[in-house]
């Protein structure tokens, strides 16, 4: 092996472990038998049993799953919509604008997409007297922005990549325009929308600092549980709480970049 | 029926653009008409407002005796074949082929006969259950065309439809493409850059530049008398002389040309006035060339040397000097087989050609 290689691989070794050791450690204390999170007592799979147990966590994860599934879901429907509005319209009046107001939930800090929605939903609340509790709703509605942002990213480039004549030829063979989604576009882009759906359920999952502005009192999802609980230090079953999420995440991630890279395909 | 199609001032802009310039046309029914021009001539824009794609933005364009200048696609009775073939990826050889037809709401045994006619028609019955992905180019051609015609269209219509193809492809699909429209009688509208193409396949062309015909004929009026020089360039070689016209006679014109530094007669019927500057135009393969000069007097004689040559095989081109510096493309076929050269780099030679042979061509 000359030195070039050894010095390229032991490179990608130590960026690998910056990345990934610190997730491993968690997976690892996640079987540890002792109620010290940070000390080794043996393997055991008690933490996973307590977790169980505790109807608070479940509380939290049911929320999450809720906000995730249904969030995702609509940012789907309505980032295909703005896909194909940017892919397929042309140059419509407002397109450079619309196009950016699309992008930009993607760069904007969440601090500050937090705190104005919080601000809407209260100004909402004043003048038409909802939403009278903040959680669930207002939380989805939430996620639903930021994460249609990367439907419509995803929607419209897969449109790009795809030959406009084929919407033309079904249409010059009788498909009238709304049969030709059908027929042809949905089919089409419909790994893209798988794709962006599940971005959408991991991105919703993982959000801790929207949800903290827009939830209410009782509605709390797993990451904020999780956040509060670590506060008062590192516990056991958080360890086997974080194992399952990057187990659901990373799923997630893969099955995305699997379904996208199999429908590249021609 | 000689106007099936009717194209009436049919412009088209986008912007300040201009794509389609105030064009007439009339294409007679069971025509394999070709459009011919260079890229962003206006032909293709043309061609997606025959196929309902564009409106135009002023004009009329009827087929059959109904005017269908604001029709939708979906409701015109033309159909057409994509450049890129457009076949739906998602769906296998039978189910592309069948589409235009489910559209129609027919029953299905009856789309099922009609695609396996379709399927025998392009030689495709072994690949029905195939998807897209796994055929050939060719194939991919042959079941966008079989796409087309299953609704049997009035007009079909044909964006560059050997451009994908390799040149011996090329060569075998287009003699198949003009059996098939010969069998169904469709008005078919090709839309080529490729001159040799529209050439073979065509009763007529269209020879289009910035948005208008320079010239609508039959392949020979258009490679034989062209009207223009753009039509002359464009279609094939051509030397150009500038001349003076010397004496107008009732079927012929005697001209001088200074780049040759001799009397040019050509035929014609042509009105210019004595004194008046044109352009004398002659094909390659209208010169002879000849190491004695040639003793008839009608022809134009002018004397050169071989600047350089090649060797096509079937024949040979030759680039001519003339005494005046003025270069002259001929060619001859070679129709004696031997390893010898009948010409050599440098070597003094005649050229001559008939009066017929030599066109006027208006600006």
């Amino acid at each position: 092996m000359s030195s070039k290689s050894r010095f390229i691989i032991s490179t990608l070794a130590f960026g690998y472990a910056f990345l990934y050791l610190p997730l491993l450690l968690v997976v690892l204390y996640s079987f540890n038998d002792s109620s010290i999170a940070t000390i080794w007592g043996g393997f055991s799979t008690r933490w996973y049993g307590e977790l169980l147990q505790n109807d608070l966590i479940l509380d939290a994860a049911l929320l999450s799953l809720k906000v995730a599934v249904t969030s995702a879901t609509a940012a789907t429907l309505f980032g295909t919509m703005a896909g194909l509005a940017l892919a397929r319209f042309g140059r419509f009046k407002g397109r450079t604008l619309f196009s950016g107001m699309i992008s930009s939930p993607m760069v904007m800090p969440e601090v500050i997409t937090g705190l104005s929605l919080l601000l809407l939903f209260v100004t909402l609340q004043q003048f038409t007297g909802w939403p009278g509790q903040r959680g669930f709703s207002t939380i989805t509605i939430a996620h639903t922005t930021f994460s249609m942002a990367y439907v419509a990213i995803i929607v419209q480039s897969r449109l790009l990549g795809m030959d406009e004549s084929l919407e033309e030829a079904a249409m010059d063979l009788g498909g009238k325009p709304l049969r030709v989604v059908f027929d042809i576009t949905l089919p089409l882009i419909a790994p893209a929308m798988v794709a962006g759906w599940l971005l959408s359920f991991t991105l919703s999952l993982d959000d801790l600092v929207i949800a903290s502005f827009v939830s209410g009192p009782g509605s709390t999802t797993l990451p904020m549980y999780i956040f509060s609980k670590v506060k008062l230090g590192v516990s056991p079953d958080i360890n086997a709480l974080a194992t399952l999420i990057i187990v659901a995440v990373s799923t997630g991630v893969a099955l995305a970049w699997l379904i996208m890279r199999r429908s590249a395909r021609p | 029926m000689k106007d099936f199609i009717k194209i009436r001032g049919v412009s088209k802009h986008f912007g300040d653009f201009v794509a389609v310039d105030d064009v007439h046309l009339d294409i007679g029914k069971g025509e394999l008409f070709s459009i011919l021009g260079g890229s962003g001539c206006g032909k293709t824009t043309l061609l997606r407002m025959l196929a309902g794609f564009e409106i135009p933005s002023s004009g009329k364009i009827e087929i059959d005796g109904n005017d269908v200048t604001h029709q939708a696609p979906y409701d015109r009775p033309v159909n057409m074949m994509f450049q890129s073939y457009a076949i739906f990826p998602h769906m296998n050889v039978a189910r592309n082929i069948a589409y235009g037809l489910q559209k129609e709401g027919i029953a299905k045994a009856k789309i099922n006969k009609r695609v396996d006619e379709m399927l025998a028609l392009v030689q495709l019955e072994d690949f029905k259950t195939r998807k897209p992905d796994q055929l050939s180019g060719g194939q991919r051609q042959r079941v966008a065309l079989a796409r087309a015609l299953i609704k049997r269209p009035k007009v079909l219509l044909l964006d560059e439809p050997l451009a994908a193809l390799d040149k011996k492809l090329r060569e075998r699909t287009q003699f198949e493409l003009m059996n098939i429209q010969d069998e169904l009688g469709i008005t078919f509208v090709v839309v080529t850059h490729d001159q040799e193409e529209a050439m073979t396949l065509s009763s007529r062309i269209a020879v289009m530049d910035k948005g208008r015909f320079q010239q609508v004929g039959t392949p020979k009026e258009i490679y034989e008398f062209p009207d223009n020089r753009f039509v002359a360039d464009f279609i094939g070689t051509i030397n150009t002389f500038e001349a003076v016209v010397t004496r107008m006679l009732d079927d012929r014109i005697e001209l001088y040309s200074d780049e040759t530094g001799t009397a040019i007669t050509a035929l014609g019927k042509q009105l210019f006035e004595v004194g008046q500057q044109v352009e004398v135009a002659v094909r390659p393969e209208k010169i002879f060339l000849s190491k004695d000069k040639p003793s008839n007097d009608e022809d134009t004689c002018v004397a050169g040397v071989v600047d350089d040559l090649g060797y096509l095989g079937n024949r040979s081109l030759y680039r001519i000097r003339l005494e005046t510096g003025k270069i002259v493309q001929a060619s001859s076929q070679n129709r004696r087989r031997s390893v010898t050269r009948f010409l050599e780099w440098d070597e003094p030679v005649w050229l001559s050609w008939r009066p017929r042979s030599a066109v006027i061509l208006m600006d």
